[in-house]
């Protein structure tokens, strides 16, 4: 299994490797936000209830849904 | 002097949802703006003029966005607007603080082939959080001119319109940067673009290189266009699907990839050229979001900022006093209700008793009154919700709520619209569903539009207050509780049943920005609300106008015969003449009794009372009589009517709503002593109000707001509907068990 955005814990500086297969509009939604192979992201905080995530990316501040943040494969 | 006639140009500014934007096009164009929306959707189009040295400019706002693929309604408007209506310059607005995810947008405009000014916005904030921008070299690497701009201060504004006019009227051309992607797709755009370029259709008019990327990244909408304008649209599909396919293979990954990685390179690539970071340490924005978007503590803030923001809203709107007017000092909803129930009454207390009058004074001005009663709540609803939304909250909103929210196919900012109305006794559903404008995704707006109704407005709790006291003394507290909760458990299941019945589809992708908090800007917020509260009332107030003269015909005719009455009257009248002191007020009582059954009377006998006994059937499976009904019906054009129209049903004259709650009201005892009412029958017609049709208002806001009359007269059946299944079996299981009656 490759390990994605949701195994990364609040404080973990990781590195995007691609974005997953599939997920149609939403590949273009993260592409067009800057999650781009190769950048470094930073897990701020989850939200009260685990979900969504927020992330810095590129210098902003991103939340980023569980369902989305499958589709992003980090780094181990 | 005699004026040269000026040239007119088309300016449109575009920019990242967060990039300062409106604040531009509000320093730009000042007050002279005129809202609209785009043709067939419900994006609200601005433009405004400004008169520059040696031209007239039009400026148009486009929505934010971050992008323009087809992610959302917003980015078609803007790309749409940018191919199809070929504005002369485009001012593409830029954080100057985060510069590399603004440029992503600007080398997309720059592809379009615009005519491009970066407008560098909020500078003053990139200086101060260390970040010092080689304007410059910047022109120099995008080939476009740069302005310094900080639009709330109005800094800028004329080296922009210089900027501009010199594009416009001296020839000057700009040379925007078009990035490149790499040698293997680069070659696929080019050979494509060159085919484009060569169709005779789309060749001259659409920009052939910005087509050519869409095509490789698999925009159906471009192919879509291809299709149906293109000369030779299969060839042209054909080559583009082979040249993906290719870069596919031989890379491995799709070509959409490649080019928002090459955009994000050349981005990247600027700001390492002119930008240097003096060391920020942490900004005040993380040290407030480590504090308000805590786990534990993030659902405790959203509830003290919603729970203030709404109490503020009703204090200033209604519950203070601070206007000075005639008669002492009164609150905004006071003076509105001083015009419409003293003025304009006494007004047109002159003209001839009659079918006209009684038009004018119940069916008019009572419907407008109601209308303009709203007014001061949705303007300060605005302006609190524009603090809210301004200053970068509303993000933390809906990243705090989301996950609870979305359980039930809404999202974590309709939250504010359920509180807005009602979710706290005493909100108003109209400023509710105008609430929805901050949502961005068109279904989960729509959902929250239909299901803000069932809360309980302050409307509706005159109704529940009176009913309580007839037949829930002494569990007033708990009662209340409870009816906030059901209203609560409704709106949210039926949230959950629209998304899963009527409204379906994928919830639309929520990967959304947390911008920086920053103060937000009084005129901006001033303006919106201003503009909003305008759009609200010349809709409502013509749709309001006519329905509420057709409800009124509906009460007011056919006129019963009142000879029997008038005979009646005269006798009464001529024995109080001769009759002993004591004996004259006795025999006036019976004078007044005499009016009010001739009022009970009047309304069974018109066509709302045929039409509540031609329900009673029905209306009967729920406990309730002609009289509800009609009450109800009246309900529809405001619900403060329920319980004057029940007080005349019941033929206890005028009553007035505020009486009833002390408890030893006419109405509250007649309920209490009438035999066939009992605390079932009670509970049943509170479900019913809880839940069925909308106020008049509220429908004229959806319609608006929805920009279909579908979904608002969808938002009447549904909900009637509901309130008919839920009232009809609390009555049948409670009468079957024998609870309460």
């Amino acid at each position: 299994m490759a390990r994605t955005l949701t195994d990364a814990k609040p404080g973990d500086r990781v590195r995007i490797r691609r974005l997953l297969p599939g997920g149609g509009p939403i590949r273009q939604r993260l592409l067009d936000m800057g999650i781009t192979r190769g950048c470094e992201l930073l897990v701020e905080r989850k939200a009260p209830l685990g979900d969504p995530v927020e992330v810095a990316v590129k210098g902003c501040h991103l939340a980023i849904r569980k369902t989305e943040a499958a589709f992003i494969e980090i780094d181990e | 002097m005699t004026e040269e006639p000026q040239a007119t140009f088309t300016v449109a500014v575009a920019g990242n949802p967060n990039a300062g934007k409106t604040t531009l096009f509000n320093m730009l164009t000042g007050a002279n703006q005129t809202v609209g929306n785009y043709p067939g959707v419900t994006v609200e189009k601005k433009t405004g003029v400004v008169t520059g040295e040696r031209c007239r400019l039009e400026i148009v706002d486009l929505p934010g966005t971050y992008s323009l693929t087809a992610y959302s309604q917003e980015e078609v408007v803007a790309r749409d607007f940018i191919i199809d209506d070929r504005p002369d310059v485009v001012i593409s607005v830029v954080d100057a603080s985060n510069l590399e995810r603004n440029l992503y947008l600007t080398l997309q405009l720059a592809e379009m082939g615009a005519q491009l000014v970066v407008a560098l916005n909020m500078h003053d904030i990139a200086e101060q959080r260390g970040i010092h921008i080689d304007t410059a070299e910047l022109s120099r690497l995008l080939g476009v001119p740069v302005v310094i701009t900080v639009g709330n201060r109005g800094q800028g504004k004329r080296e922009l319109l210089s900027v501009l006019e010199n594009l416009l009227l001296d020839g000057a051309k700009t040379k925007p940067m078009n990035p490149t992607y790499g040698p293997e797709l680069e070659s696929a755009v080019r050979e494509l673009a060159a085919a484009l370029q060569e169709d005779q259709a789309v060749g001259e008019r659409l920009p052939s290189r910005w087509l050519a990327v869409k095509l490789l990244e698999h925009d159906e909408r471009s192919r879509d266009r291809v299709l149906r304008e293109a000369a030779a649209p299969t060839g042209i599909l054909a080559l583009a699907h082979r040249l993906a396919d290719q870069v596919r293979k031989r890379q491995n990954e799709d070509p959409a990839v490649f080019v928002a990685e090459h955009r994000y390179g050349h981005a990247a690539g600027v700001v390492r050229d002119c930008v240097t970071v003096h060391d920020q340490g942490r900004t005040l924005t993380d040290a407030i979001d480590t504090i308000v978007c805590h786990r534990g503590l993030g659902f405790f803030f959203v509830a003290l900022i919603v729970f203030a923001s709404f109490k503020i809203t009703f204090f200033l709107a209604d519950g203070l006093t601070w206007i000075p007017w005639i008669g002492g000092w009164r609150s905004p909803v006071g003076v509105s209700a001083w015009i419409f129930d003293d003025w304009l009454p006494t007004l047109v207390s002159g003209m001839a008793e009659g079918p006209l009058k009684s038009m004018v004074l119940d069916g008019a001005i009572a419907g407008v009154g109601g209308v303009m009663g709203f007014v001061p709540l949705i303007f300060v609803m605005f302006l609190m919700l524009g603090v809210i939304e301004d200053s970068g909250y509303i993000a933390r909103i809906a990243f705090v709520l989301d996950r609870v929210l979305r359980a039930f196919g809404l999202q974590g900012k309709s939250i504010l619209a359920m509180i807005v109305s009602g979710g706290i006794a005493g909100g108003c559903a109209v400023p509710g569903v105008m609430a929805t404008r901050t949502l961005r995704e068109e279904k989960d707006r729509l959902v929250t539009m239909l299901v803000v109704p069932f809360m309980n407005c302050g409307a509706k709790m005159p109704v529940f207050a009176v009913l309580i006291a007839a037949f829930f003394r002494g569990y007033r507290g708990e009662m209340l509780w409870f009816l906030a909760a059901l209203s609560w458990v409704f709106a949210l299941l039926a949230a959950l049943i629209l998304r899963r019945f009527v409204i379906r589809g994928e919830q639309t992708p929520f990967v959304m920005e947390l911008p920086p908090y920053h103060v937000p800007t009084l005129r901006n917020v001033l303006m919106v609300s201003m503009e909003r509260s305008w759009m609200y009332l010349k809709k409502a107030g013509t749709v309001i106008l006519a329905v509420s003269i057709v409800l009124w015909a509906l009460m007011f005719f056919p006129r019963q015969d009142t000879v029997e009455f008038e005979r009646q009257r005269t006798e009464l009248k001529t024995s109080m003449e001769a009759a002993v002191p004591g004996k004259a007020q006795s025999i006036e009582r019976e004078l007044h009794a005499l009016d009010d059954q001739q009022q009970q009377n009047q309304i069974e006998h018109s066509f709302a009372g045929r039409f509540g006994r031609s329900l009673e059937p029905i209306s009967q499976l729920a406990g309730l009589g002609w009289r509800e009904n009609i009450a109800l019906l009246g309900g529809f054009a405001a619900k403060e009517v329920i319980i004057s129209t029940m007080g005349m049903a019941y033929s206890l004259g005028k009553v007035e709503a505020e009486e009833q709650v002390a408890g030893d009201m006419p109405l509250v005892m007649a309920l209490r002593q009438d035999r066939k009412w009992n605390p079932l029958r009670a509970f049943a017609l509170i479900v019913f109000v809880m839940l069925y049709a909308p106020c008049l208002v509220t429908v004229a806001a959806i319609w608006r707001e929805s920009g279909s009359w579908k979904w608002a007269a969808f938002s009447v059946v549904y909900s009637t509907t509901i309130a008919l299944v839920v009232s009809v079996m609390v009555y049948q299981v409670g009468s079957a068990l024998g609870i309460g009656c």
